[in-house]
């Protein structure tokens, strides 16, 4: 673990200290809690009856519909992203200037947009009938941004030796891209490829600004319209989905470490970054890599995946 | 094989919701106390006939037709109002039938209505981009919303006043808010009002009336400002708590929304109100919905066409 | 042009408002970072834990809910009456605190391990091993990522507008209600918002400038 290095093994007066030090965090965290909780039953939040909202067909049917709903959004957007990322970092490695201009420009454009403001002015704009689609496009167009970004940084990490082998055997531009680099690109950056797809799920929550009936959208109408107890159900519903979100956040995390040990079991490409401790964490670390690469853009400094990616262990 | 994982997960995170559905059924939360509409006690709302034949050189209309079905925004969240209950996905409420009286007059029956829930904030773009037919939620008429939208009506006056916990006793107008917190909707009309210096409140934004009811039960605010209508929706769900001031402060004419260019459907929502406020079915339908909430019921004023 | 003349005041106040929600969660979101990022790295169990609970909670839940918790919950736990600016920041900060502990954590993995060894062979406690030798050595490696993670706090103070922040999506959404066209309004916008973020990674790429040594 990479963190022990930062410390000794503790001798006698540091283990005392140090368990003090965690009883009294632990005390302090469990009191916090504690007094939360006592704080909300006292207002009523907490009572059987503002859970037992959830016993209710129609409100299980309506949560279903929430989460259907936010899945179909995040799995256009997930496609289109991928799509449009390999597209626009393909486009702005070019050799053609006005080509690699033009994905530069439209990269940073949307990439310096708030997402719920393109997601508004492409509902009110073009898509005001379909919301969905609106959503979707939005999602897309700034996703597919940071995706490009990432593939960049990733198609940059390829040692130069595969790009050279691959000329001199003769390969014309696009199969050295197809071929060679993209799939090496994709495989350094998965870990960080996965986590922004965990942004877009998360960002499908955007869509009650226009009105699209994602989960969230849908809770916030069950805790609004369900009067229990003379109030409304706002805490229990803020739980419940907030459990929900957590868990398909984390189930496409999962799935994000499964496939980084997968890929390691294969040993053909360049290897990926080192794990941290668990793969959500490496996920983290290269998503902070890829980012880094997205600022560094510009100054032509290539930050592989190496060089933030938890590489120092 | 990324997505062929994904698109797995994900019918497994359905199945798991599909097989925790098979709870309870009927309305959850509290059931209101005696009154309701449609039980036996209290006044019950009037039959629609659907009219046949119907013959308007309207294009909303006309593409209506086509596709078999009439699609009416509404609000969804305002008890007695527009309210669409999240475990029955019943729709009830004095704009709710006012909507579902129209669309008999046109032709339509109430299983060929789609409901569509718009906020206050889009409903302007709703209609012109002409995802609704029509519009029946709370729609103030006036003139800058004229620009881009068409009125029938109005069919209800309403007037902004004060929503404060029962137990307040220091707001007794719009003139006693000065430094309290009122919300609103942003953009809403009495909002604008009430953050003028005559009045002097400090203000909390939100998206939704029932956001700002909430935040009045937690007192975070002091009071809640909008239509008096809407107001005593809430105050009549849940009488323990909250109440009216019962001043109103501005004038609200409530209007149907629809296409600007269409002109037909205008001036035919406008006979169809008429008429039925002549023959006692707009009162009927007052009494078996907001009249529950204590408003006395006053006579609409006159359909203004234009 | 008109559309931003004729509402330059309120313009003007959305502009204000984003920029200092945006410092304000910026101060909070860098220290709960700095903190939490210490907590994950301590030698102490539980503070260990609650950092990893901490950031696997607040990275994994959409921002819009957290928003909700501050205006409905928060203010019932401690006391109602927060102004809806605080609670903002806080929704803000704490969100962002979780993306700049990870940035931290993975800059001090980036910090050769003679350097940390270095430091506990002189007799430096924990506290002093990091906040002395490790920390400013990680600074180099963090500021790339902390520029974009606080890029990404400006554009997100957009979600503040639905919670009674005045800030410039609430300024678009207004113009789109009395009618403009929404064009303008939205290039107008997003101009505003370049400014900011530009400005971000402007300073960012100064001190990078700055800190770069030669390795």
């Amino acid at each position: 673990m990479s963190a022990s290095v930062l410390f000794d093994a503790p001798g006698p007066k540091a283990v005392v200290r140090n368990r003090i030090l965690a009883v009294a965090g632990s005390l302090l965290i469990a009191g916090l809690l504690a007094f939360s909780i006592v704080r909300l039953s006292d207002k009523g939040h907490l009572a059987p009856e503002m859970w037992d909202i959830f016993n209710y067909s129609g409100i299980r049917q309506n949560i279903a519909d929430g989460i259907l709903a936010t899945l179909k959004a995040f799995a256009i957007a997930a496609v289109g992203s991928l799509v449009l990322g390999v597209l626009l970092a393909v486009a702005r490695l070019s050799d053609h200037k006005p080509v690699r201009w033009f994905a530069t420009g439209f990269i940073e454009l949307f990439r310096s947009i708030p997402l719920l403001i393109t997601i508004y002015a492409v509902w009110a704009g073009f898509l005001t009938d379909y919301s969905m689609w609106a959503l979707a496009v939005g999602l897309t167009l700034y996703n597919g941004c940071v995706q490009a970004e990432v593939l960049r940084a990733g198609v940059n990490s390829v040692p130069k030796g595969q790009r050279e082998a691959a000329y001199a055997l003769g390969m014309s531009k696009s199969q050295v891209m197809v071929t060679v680099l993209l799939p090496q690109a994709v495989r350094a950056m998965l870990p960080t490829i996965i986590s922004q797809l965990v942004v877009t799920l998360k960002d499908t929550s955007l869509g009650y600004i226009i009105l699209y009936p994602e989960l969230l959208n849908v809770a916030r109408l069950v805790a609004s319209n369900t009067l229990v107890n003379g109030q409304y159900p706002y805490v229990s519903v803020i739980v419940v989905v907030g459990a929900i979100y957590v868990a398909m956040c984390l189930a496409l995390s999962g799935l994000a470490t499964w496939i980084e040990k997968r890929g390691r079991r294969a040993k053909t490409g360049i290897g990926t970054p080192p794990a941290g401790e668990s793969a959500l964490l490496s996920g983290d670390a290269g998503q902070a890599a890829g980012t880094a690469v997205l600022i560094q853009g510009d100054s032509d400094r290539t930050g592989g995946p190496g060089t933030g990616g938890g590489g120092g262990n | 094989m990324k997505f062929r994982k994904t698109a797995a997960l994900a019918v497994a995170v359905l199945a798991l919701t599909a097989t925790a559905c098979g709870g309870k059924e009927g309305s959850a939360g509290d059931k209101p106390g005696g009154v309701q509409p449609g039980a036996s006690d209290v006044p019950a709302l009037p039959k629609y006939v659907v009219a046949t034949d119907v013959k308007l050189d309207s294009p909303t209309f006309t593409t209506a037709k086509e596709r078999g079905k009439l699609v009416i925004g509404s609000k969804a969240d305002q008890p007695y109002l527009g309210f669409e209950d999240q475990s029955t996905k019943k729709r009830s409420g004095f704009d709710v039938e006012i909507a579902k009286m129209i669309a008999a007059e046109l032709g339509f029956t109430e299983s060929q209505i789609e409901w569509k829930t718009v906020d206050s904030a889009t409903r302007e773009t709703a209609i012109s981009k002409g995802q609704v037919d029509y519009y029946v939620g709370t729609y103030t008429i006036n003139d800058k919303r004229k620009a881009q939208v068409g009125f029938a009506g109005p069919y209800y006056k309403a007037g902004a006043d004060l929503l404060v916990r029962k137990d307040d006793t220091a707001i007794t107008g719009p003139k006693a808010v000065k430094g309290k917190k009122v919300c609103s909707i942003k953009g809403s009309t009495p909002l604008q009002e009430i953050k003028k210096p005559e009045y002097g409140a400090q203000t909390t934004e939100l998206g939704k009336y029932s956001d700002c009811v909430q935040q009045l039960l937690t007192k975070q605010v002091d009071a809640v400002t909008t239509d008096d209508a809407i107001l005593k929706g809430y105050a009549a769900q849940n009488p323990e708590k909250l109440k009216v001031v019962g001043q109103p402060f501005t004038e609200e004419p409530y209007g149907v929304g629809l296409s600007k260019a269409d002109k037909p459907l205008r001036d035919k929502v406008n006979d169809v109100l008429e008429a039925k406020i002549k023959d006692g079915t707009y009162k009927k339908i007052y009494d078996a919905t907001l009249g529950l909430s204590g408003s006395e019921y006053t006579d609409p004023p006159a359909v203004e066409r234009y | 042009m008109n559309v931003l003349l004729d509402n330059f005041s309120e313009f003007r106040d959305g502009f204000i408002g984003t920029v200092s929600i945006t410092a304000v969660s910026t101060v909070i979101a860098l220290v709960l970072g700095l903190v939490i990022a210490g907590f994950r790295v301590s030698p102490i169990p539980p503070l260990r834990w609650f950092g990893t609970a901490w950031v696997t909670l607040l990275r994994n839940t959409p921002l819009t809910l957290l928003f909700l918790v501050t205006t409905f919950v928060v203010p019932e736990i401690l006391f109602p009456g927060m102004s809806a600016f605080v609670l903002g920041s806080l929704a803000l900060g704490f969100y962002t605190s979780s993306f700049v502990c990870e940035a931290v954590r993975s800059g001090i993995n980036t910090v050769p391990l003679g350097q940390a060894e270095a430091a506990r062979s002189l007799g430096m406690t924990f506290p002093q091993t990091l906040s002395l030798i490790v920390l400013p050595q990680a600074t180099r490696t963090v500021l790339p990522p902390l520029s974009s993670i606080l890029i990404a706090l400006t554009k997100n103070s957009a979600i503040a507008g639905a919670f009674s922040v005045t800030e410039l999506f609430g300024w678009q959404k207004l113009m789109g209600e009395e009618g403009y066209d929404i064009v303008p309004v939205f290039l107008w916008v997003a101009l505003a918002y370049l400014v900011v973020t530009f400005t971000i990674s402007g300073v960012f790429r100064l001190l990078e400038r700055r800190m770069e040594v030669a390795r």
